[in-house]
């Protein structure tokens, strides 16, 4: 038997050492000196409700940290993400963040969409003090629910979208007009805050039809619509939605009708060419970001859209029916960018670095349009730990979505009391 | 003597692991045993007195709103809001078997899940007072138990732990108490208890009230002690995640709640670190074993190695 130890090597031994010295000598010399990579824990609805989100979360996320790295990583280190599926469960949702912070090693968390999932899992990113960017457009957040490592840095919040859809709405369609809205806390916002929104503009909010969630028929309701109504404000969500937009289609025929307005969370993932849907031409939709590429779409849009994978109608390059959540998913780039300057602002370093990490996130305020915000400009307010930005309305025409007007940053900022900034830590 | 040394061993052991083990564990074993109160008040009704309930999640979360709700809207402290909890799972348990209990098997089964449903709808509906769908988070506080927060690892941990060892010893008791013999014949063949003298229906409420009070003291422990409370805790598959425990830990046993709670809780962590079709995976794993085991694990050990295990 032979032994061999570092002090009296074999000749195998000495002759694999000089080679592994040799091919690490012809490495490139940024692999030398690069540090440990930027670990970004993604909790993703891979399964669950908002499982068609999360498809195209991952791939916007996946796109956005590929540029990033090939343009040199975040602060010198190149950007790893970490998906991890929570179920679009706000129990798993918490246990998912317990993971990506604890053996996952993750320097900061992002991603979250639904609410609920959100709210389930802030507290513990609070108790575990990492930051938790979420992707979400809740209210949640600038309503000072949260704690003070939680932002929105993506996409503007429900409340400031529909604020500014309100004086478009009023001067454009109508001022009589009616709510149709699914009867729990996303048709809940709506509501809300787009009844205040219209009576600001001298409009009226006639009737508010509440549908239960089971439901799957809506013709029942249809009648309580009052036959005065100028706009029909419509946010139903979910597999039911095609069978709403028909069975309305059937209830009003060819004859007279509203003006039909909606928020495209209804259409997200639907191809709006899809049969069943034709009643919905010459309507109008907010849109976050315009699915269908505009004519005067500049180079980041385009760039975007290549990286990302999308087309020019917002489906897979790869697959024509694979169609994208084009209005929200911008939210997942823009975060991962912020996240970049933040990083590179504050010098984080480590964990021991997360509060500065977050003091550096809240002194942050212009964020302009570009490779980096392809959906426009946008304002971050660090008291409320929100991004506002520009909001699109969009026409059906020809079963595509044509934008027809942008609102400014301005129409959506409000005031309420929120300032995490005198939160503690 | 035997079983309340294995029992008080299990306990010891998990009081060890809890404090011995990395934050990340130690947070985890405080939502297995929370999640094990909540198992082991579903088998005193299904495991031994064999209600095949649908309805738990309803008594979860009657339990976890009883406790959020005068925390979020009153500043409720913990330990009164947990009282409150314990309550309004019984309560609603009485209410609602006090109905149910007219019906048997199959129909029993179904009649609860349709009351958990209605009670799930009446969350959302009430999304004013409840936060709906959305749900709230629970004030910092409220999250505060004999001076101590519950928001830290150990103080968390040690706040489920005794939940779970009350709820377990309290099990332990009635099981082998002349009560816990009524609630095995009434499994077994209610008629032949009936002949014996037993009222099944009230026997039955019995049983349920106190399933409730374990699964209403769960679900407000767990509101309090992760700081949030939502509407998805009264759906569907909250009924059905104690169902998976007791099968898997063995209906029947004391033991199999916590057993059945830890490995599915260990195997999501792990089939989920290996392939994003975890899903796919513990389905299978399940399949696998009540297909090989289906009396749950402490069922096969009851049956091949201890019979007298409670």
């Amino acid at each position: 038997m032979t032994t061999t130890s570092l002090f009296t090597p074999s000749r195998r031994r000495v002759l694999q050492g000089m080679g592994a010295g040799l091919a690490t000598a012809a490495l490139p010399g940024h692999v030398w000196g690069q540090a440990a990579p930027l670990k970004i824990g993604f909790q993703l609805h891979r399964t669950g409700i908002g499982a068609a989100y999360g498809r195209w979360y991952e791939r916007t996320t996946t796109a956005a940290a590929a540029a990033i790295n090939a343009a040199g990583g975040i602060a010198g280190r190149q950007v790893e993400i970490l998906y991890e599926d929570d179920a679009t469960d706000p129990k798993r949702g918490a246990e998912v963040v317990e993971k990506l912070a604890g053996p996952s090693g993750c320097d900061l968390i992002m991603g979250t969409l639904f609410s609920h999932v959100v709210m389930g899992a802030a507290p513990r990113a609070g108790e575990l003090k990492i930051p938790y960017l979420v992707c979400s457009e809740g209210y949640h957040v600038a309503s000072g629910a949260l704690n003070r490592w939680v932002l929105q840095p993506g996409i503007t919040d429900v409340r400031a979208q529909i604020s500014t859809m309100a004086p478009w709405v009023a001067s454009t369609l109508g001022k009589k007009v009616t709510m149709v809205f699914p009867d729990y806390a996303f048709g809940h916002d709506h509501r809300d805050f787009f009844t205040t929104a219209i009576a600001a503009q001298g409009g009226e909010v006639i009737a508010q039809i509440a549908i239960p969630p089971t439901e799957t028929s809506f013709t029942r309701y249809f009648p309580q619509i009052p036959a005065e109504t100028e706009v029909l404000y419509h946010v139903m969500v979910g597999p039911a939605v095609l069978t709403f937009v028909k069975e309305l289609g059937e209830f009003y025929g060819t004859g007279a009708k509203p003006a039909l307005f909606g928020f495209i969370d209804s259409l997200e993932a639907v191809d709006t060419a899809s049969p069943g849907l034709e009643f919905l031409e010459g309507s109008h939709f907010w849109e976050g970001h315009c699915r269908a590429k505009p004519a005067d779409a500049g180079e980041a849009e385009t760039a975007y859209r290549a990286a990302v994978g999308v087309d020019d109608n917002g489906a897979s390059v790869s697959d024509a029916k694979d169609v994208s959540t084009y209005a929200h998913m911008f939210s997942c780039w823009e975060t991962l960018y912020f996240i970049k300057q933040a990083v590179e602002a504050s010098g984080y370093a480590g964990p021991a670095d997360r509060q500065k990490l977050v003091e550096a996130m809240e002194a942050v305020t212009d964020l302009p349009e570009g490779a980096e915000r392809p959906q426009g400009p946008m304002r971050f307010d660090g008291k409320k730990h929100q991004a506002f930005g520009v909001q699109n309305i969009s026409k059906m025409e020809g079963g595509k979505l044509v934008r027809v007007h942008q609102t400014t940053i301005e129409e959506g900022l409000y005031d309420n009391d929120t300032d995490y900034t005198a939160m503690s830590f | 003597m035997r079983a309340w040394a294995v029992h008080l061993a299990v306990l010891a052991a998990l009081l060890a692991a809890g404090l011995l083990l990395p934050g990340y564990h130690t947070t985890n074993l405080a939502r297995i045993l929370v999640l094990a109160t909540f198992a082991a008040g579903y088998n005193l009704a299904f495991g031994y007195t064999g209600l095949l309930s649908l309805g738990h999640a309803m008594f979860f979360a009657a339990g976890m709103y009883a406790a959020a709700l005068p925390a979020w809207h009153w500043g409720w402290p913990a330990a009164p809001a947990l009282l409150a909890g314990t309550a309004g799972g019984a309560l609603m348990a009485l209410a609602t078997g006090a109905l149910a209990l007219r019906t048997a098997g199959v129909s029993f089964m179904i009649v609860t899940l349709m009351f958990a449903q209605a009670f799930a709808l009446a969350i959302l509906y009430f999304n004013g007072w409840t936060g709906g769908d959305e749900g709230f988070v629970i004030p910092s506080a409220s999250r505060h138990l004999f001076g101590t927060s519950l928001a830290a690892d150990t103080p968390r941990f040690l706040a489920a732990w005794s939940l779970f060892a009350l709820g377990l010893l309290l099990s332990l008791a009635l099981v082998r108490s002349r009560f816990g013999r009524v609630m095995v014949a009434l499994r077994e063949n209610e008629e032949r208890a009936r002949m014996l003298g037993i009222n099944p229906f009230a026997a039955k409420l019995k049983v349920l009230v106190i399933s409730g009070a374990w699964s209403g003291a769960a679900g407000a422990a767990y509101a309090l002690l992760f700081g949030y409370a939502g509407g998805s805790f009264a759906g569907i598959q909250y009924s059905i995640l104690p169902m998976l425990y007791v099968l898997l830990g063995g209906a029947g046993t004391t033991l199999g709640a916590v057993l059945g709670a830890g490995l599915m809780f260990y195997l999501t962590e792990f089939a989920s670190s290996v392939t994003s079709a975890w899903l796919f995976l513990v389905g299978l794993v399940l399949v696998v074993l009540v297909l090989f085991a289906p009396k749950g694990i402490l069922g096969w050990v009851r049956a091949r190695l201890w019979r007298e295990l409670p």
